[in-house]
């Protein structure tokens, strides 16, 4: 039984100045099925989903709904229709309360009318899926990010969807909230709904989807049932080679013996925050940081460059206690702690300057200087492979992968002891992913210390020779060597026991 | 409860503020609580708590207006010309000045919004014609408005000063139903996330534009009912004004990134700065100290409000979004 | 520095060009009705009256560039005036001697002040400058006792507003030496490209190690010291300090910013724009006063002009992008 798609998309391109977000993508969404949409970060599941919901334009070919060829002005089109999006960088007002939220984007309300029906059953969604804990009055600003991905959620399902579409939409929650999220999905689904669900974590789509899609690099590669295929033939559709080959090898732990300690706290607390954290970083180690959203891995970065007050306990670079009160005196050569932050667009990197002016901004007026100008930073640009028209031009013309380049590369023209990084590859393709893992282990074996954040399993599995594990501020597990598996990291994150290496 | 109170605290304190220092005034004035007093007092309020308002609704959108001042005074001396008759052509000439008030507003916000133009220098520009039309309108300060009708704006109903029963009128019959609508819910989306009210479905452009018209009636209304305390149209109060509305929109709790802020609070602080300059004149603070004094109050609330900001613990979290 | 950045400093773009051409068209265009225009002795004259303003203007670029404001100019100037003139009247050489360096001294504190509240408080500084203006208001007349401020300008003070070098009016070699000095700062130091990177993203400079709270307190504690030395211009001018001299001047010296290409929103623009707005400014002020409009047309020509430059600014963004 083929019912007639809900929406089409014939030959869609989307570009943006040189860069080619999406090509050439015919696609489909019927009633009554659950379609995954799987793909890398920068393979074009963002783009297709902001086409669909109105939020973006074509720059060619056709979107069709219910057979009739449309054009969205706004996402009020799309949702007039029916085309409700459940976004990944929340919709939601931060300081309106989560009432407010809700009655602000109903189909009935408008700029006089306020259609308050919808409250009932969303007070009644929100408790099916466990959170009624949630108070219409909260602020939504205030609330923690699991909580509002779930009034996102909310907010998209009392729409009454006829296709809805969940862009990643459950990277903070946890497993039972998870769960029943994915039970409300299928009931919509057994409604009729068409449900287009993006994800890059392949164990939610193989309990949720019909149909898979797999994306690459803006390209439509294969549309197939659940089941069909196996994980590695799925990952080597997503990706394009075997996922062993996009990192580099990784050096036995156990037969290098412990680097020199760089980098060690003691007990760093902040209050609500963060508890009993001690962590050793030594030279030649990649160490990763792993847990659910929004468990505290942040905050420890932000700690060990000067962004926290209040930090309770004991930093010691290099053997010797130090205050690190600010970034200023963290990237000090005396320290040498430089940081890549979670943003690259809007805190690594000045969008509107050049290249040039923003790789040199670290470094104006440091002491010991190499010659200024294009040539201290081109030996990181090149081992970088960052491709360039030229460094006066503007930021903003570079690609996502390449903008994080630039911001790797202003940090690493400093030379500093200990890089840390807040998942520095989220968001960016697969080609520049490979070039940035191999930077890092290169630089881990010339000495510098890493401590990298990751939300990302398998970065933490090929990439980090020990990987922390936090929950709600405090580290639950540290594995190392062959303990760091997806079972173990995944069993950590929900705070539940972890396997030891030798069992299944 | 407690949520209400956390979301609408600077209100509240606002409202505290202003209960002590009035009940403070009334007790130190040396006529003591009278209607006559409050009345005065209340008058005085009146005219900067509109030209408050009209600074609300463009500062919610995250803007904000620098010609509520020259505005007002336009709205004053059309006022002066208009009103000094009697019966209806005093009705056409409220709606007059107060349709005025929303085409310069709307002025403003078709610029701001169409022309792409940053708030702070369209209004700059705007304010300086718009004073211009006050003086072709009055050179002088003089003109006439029908004094019965500036009586019965100004002086008492029942014992309540007419100022405070406006401004309760203007809250339960203006405020409160446009909270419940979609146009007082989208002012503070688009002031807060003007994207994610995009992404919700919401027309920004539209609701910028209605906003800043709306500043423009308000600081008509301020215009106007200055003309009924004064019953004369005087186009230099412009930039006393304007400067003045900022302040008290400051104080009453509407932060000048956008989304955060009502009416009320915008009203509150005018109540409060006004009662402050009351207060400094009867306390036996020599004249000449007193605008030292009012400066001070001003800075040690702004400090003060904005102390918490040293508690934050994540140091980036001060950054504007 | 690159030498791509170099380039870009010494080859100025259309935006900072334009005020320039404005007051060329001005010129030629009133010089046909006013032959007196195009004589050197009134463009001379004008050169001299503009650097009052452009001393004021080129202090609040270095505030725009930030992407902030500063609200406290006409205050800082009265009160630089007030003082110098004050020590000069007590008639004590060494005080008399001292009197410049005082008032710049005075407006360089004001300017740490302004800066501490907006980089340690986070107080927006359109607000809290405007509180210090408040407070210095206050200040002048608690001193003055609301009269004419006694004291008289030093002969220096009288030479540098009044007096001329090789034909060129002193007080237009003063704006230029000014705008030398804090051009090699601005584009031979960290100082000035901490300044515009802040001023586009305080945020991401602040992660790149920059000490932001600094630059901010040094960029107000420059614009405040520029105030007080156009205080002391003025001073020198009139040979004596008096009241609120200081008003008329806030909304022209932002005008003139603008006009010249800086940006509202801070990181783009630079100080040879704002030569061209405040001479454009100046001129355009005494062309109207010579073709005898009156106050009011002025003010409507004034404000309608500066619309129309930002809509042609902004007219020209969106084409080139």
């Amino acid at each position: 039984m083929t019912e007639s798609p809900i929406l089409e998309m014939k030959q869609v391109s989307k570009r943006y100045g040189a860069t080619t977000a999406l090509e050439k993508v015919t696609f489909s969404c019927v009633p009554s099925e659950i379609h995954a949409v799987l793909g890398e970060n920068g393979a074009g599941k963002s783009t297709l989903m902001k086409l669909m919901a109105g939020v973006i334009r074509p720059s060619e070919g056709d979107i069709i709904v219910d057979g009739a060829p449309v054009t969205f002005a706004s996402p009020s089109d799309a949702a007039r229709l029916g085309i409700i999006c459940i976004f990944q960088e929340l919709s939601l007002v931060p300081d309106l309360n989560v009432r407010a939220n809700l009655l602000m984007s109903a189909p009935g309300s408008g700029l006089f009318r306020l259609d308050t029906s919808i409250l009932a059953q969303a007070q009644q969604l929100l408790e099916r899926v466990g959170c009624g804990h949630i108070r219409m009055n909260a602020r939504v600003g205030d609330l923690s990010l699991a909580d509002q991905q779930v009034v996102e959620i909310v907010k998209g399902l009392v729409k009454k969807p006829r296709l809805l579409i969940l862009d990643e939409s459950t990277s903070a929650l946890n497993t039972t909230v998870v769960e029943r999220v994915f039970e409300l999905v299928r009931a919509e689904r057994d409604l009729g709904v068409s449900v287009l669900f993006i994800s890059h974590r392949f164990h939610e789509i193989e309990a949720l989807a019909d149909r898979i899609s797999v994306f690459r690099n803006g390209r439509l590669v294969d549309t197939f049932d659940n089941g069909a295929h196996t994980y590695s033939e799925i990952i080597d559709k997503m990706v394009g080679q075997p996922i062993d080959d996009l990192f580099p090898p990784k050096p036995d732990i156990t037969s290098r013996g412990d680097g020199e300690v760089v980098l060690q706290t003691d007990n760093l607390a902040i209050s609500d925050a963060l508890d009993g954290i001690s962590l050793t970083l030594r030279k030649g180690q990649i160490t990763g940081l792993g847990g659910l959203d929004g468990q505290g891995q942040t905050t420890i970065l932000k700690a060990l460059f000067g962004l926290m007050r209040g930090v309770e306990g004991t930093i010691a670079v290099a053997g010797e206690v130090t205050a690190i009160p600010s970034p200023a005196v963290a990237k000090n050569p005396g320290i040498g702690i430089a940081y890549i932050p979670e943003d690259r667009k809007t805190e690594g990197l000045i969008q509107s300057q050049s290249i040039l002016e923003n790789l040199e901004l670290p470094g104006i007026g440091n002491p010991g200087k190499q010659p200024e100008g294009g040539d201290t930073f081109t030996p990181w640009l090149d081992r970088l492979e960052l491709k360039h028209g030229g460094l006066e031009l503007p930021v903003s013309s570079l690609s996502g992968g390449n903008q994080q380049k630039v911001v790797l590369s202003k940090w690493l023209a400093l030379a500093p002891r200990v890089l840390l990084l807040a998942d520095p590859t989220r968001g960016i393709d697969v080609k520049t992913k490979t070039q940035i893992y191999q930077m890092l282990r290169q630089l881990a074996d010339e000495g510098t210390a890493i401590l990298l954040l990751t939300t990302d399993y398998e970065e933490l599995i090929h990439l980090c020779d020990t990987a922390h594990i936090v929950y709600g501020g405090r580290v639950v597990a540290e594995l190392t060597g062959e303990d760091i598996t997806g079972q173990n990291i995944i069993a950590a994150s929900m705070n539940v026991g972890v396997a030891e290496a030798g069992h299944a | 409860m407690l949520d209400y109170v956390r979301s609408n605290r600077r209100e509240m304190i606002a409202a505290i503020v202003l209960i002590v220092l009035l009940a403070y005034y009334l007790i130190t004035h040396p006529r003591g609580p009278s209607t006559y007093v409050m009345t005065i007092w209340a008058n005085q309020c009146l005219i900067l708590a509109l030209a408050a308002a009209a600074q609300f609704f463009a500062v919610v959108v995250r803007g904000i207006d620098l010609s509520v001042g020259a505005i007002m005074a336009l709205a004053n001396t059309l006022a002066s010309h208009l009103l000094d008759g009697s019966g209806i052509s005093i009705v056409f000439g409220i709606a007059a000045v107060i349709a005025m008030g929303a085409a310069c507003g709307l002025l403003n916000g078709l610029l701001i919004v169409f022309g792409r133009l940053q708030a702070i220098v369209v209004t700059l520009a705007t304010a300086s014609i718009f004073v211009g039309l006050a003086l072709l309108l009055r050179p002088t300060p003089g003109g006439q408005i029908n004094y019965d009708l500036a009586d019965a704006m100004t002086l008492d109903v029942l014992g309540i000063p007419t100022a405070i029963v406006i401004t309760v009128a203007l809250i339960v019959c203006f405020w409160l139903p446009l909270r419940r609508t979609g146009l007082g819910l989208g002012i503070y989306a688009v002031g807060s996330s003007e994207q994610a009210a995009f992404q919700s479905g919401l027309n920004v452009v539209l609701i910028k534009v209605v906003s800043y018209t709306l500043a423009g009636v308000f600081a008509a209304l301020a215009g106007l009912y200055y003309g009924f305390v004064t019953t004369t149209g005087d186009a230099g109060i412009a930039a006393t004004f304007t400067l003045n509305s900022i302040a008290a929109a400051v104080l009453g709790g509407v932060l000048l990134r956008g989304g955060v802020g009502t009416l009320v609070g915008a009203f509150a602080g005018a109540f409060i700065l006004k009662t402050i300059a009351s207060l400094m004149f009867f306390s036996g603070i020599p004249s000449l100290a007193q605008p030292l004094f009012e400066g001070l109050i001003l800075a040690a609330a702004i400090v003060i409000g904005g102390a918490d900001v040293l508690r934050v613990r994540d140091k980036l979290e001060v950054f504007a979004r | 520095m690159s030498a791509a950045l170099s380039q870009r400093l010494v080859r100025p773009d259309l935006d900072t060009l334009m005020p320039f051409l404005g007051a060329g068209i001005l010129v030629v265009a009133a010089g046909v009705v006013f032959p007196q225009i195009l004589g050197a002795n009134y463009l001379l004259q004008q050169l001299q009256i503009a650097a009052f303003l452009g001393v004021l203007a080129t202090g609040a670029t270095i505030v725009i560039l930030l992407g902030h404001i500063d609200l406290s100019v006409p205050w800082t100037l009265s009160g630089a005036a007030i003082l110098s003139t004050a020590l000069v009247g007590s008639g004590d050489p060494v005080l008399s001697a001292l009197a410049m360096p005082a008032g710049l001294l005075f407006g360089a504190a004001i300017g740490l002040i302004n800066g501490l509240g907006v980089a340690f408080l986070r107080i927006p500084s359109m607000v809290w400058t405007l509180a210090v203006n408040s407070m210095l208001l206050g200040l002048a007349v608690l001193n003055t006792g609301g009269f004419n401020p006694r004291g008289e300008a030093s002969d220096a003070m009288v030479f540098l507003a009044t007096g001329s070098v090789l034909g060129i009016p002193a007080s237009f070699l003063t704006w230029m030496v000014l705008v030398a000095l804090l051009g090699l700062v601005m584009t031979r130091t960290g100082f000035g490209r901490y300044l515009r990177s802040a001023g586009f993203n305080e945020k991401a400079t602040f992660l790149s190690g920059v000490g932001t709270p600094g630059v901010i307190c040094l960029a107000f504690a420059t614009a405040g010291a520029c105030s007080a030395l156009g205080g002391i211009l003025l001073a020198g001018y009139a040979n004596q300090a008096y009241q609120s001299m200081g008003d008329p001047f806030l909304l022209p010296t932002i005008a003139a910013v603008v006009i010249g290409g800086t940006s509202i929103l801070g990181g783009r623009g630079g100080l040879l724009g704002t030569i061209g707005g405040a001479v454009f400014i100046t001129l355009l002020t005494s062309i109207l006063s010579i073709m005898q409009i009156q106050e009011s047309w002025r003010n409507i020509i004034f404000g309608a002009i500066i619309l129309a430059m930002l809509l042609f600014q902004s007219l020209r963004k969106r084409g080139a992008a």
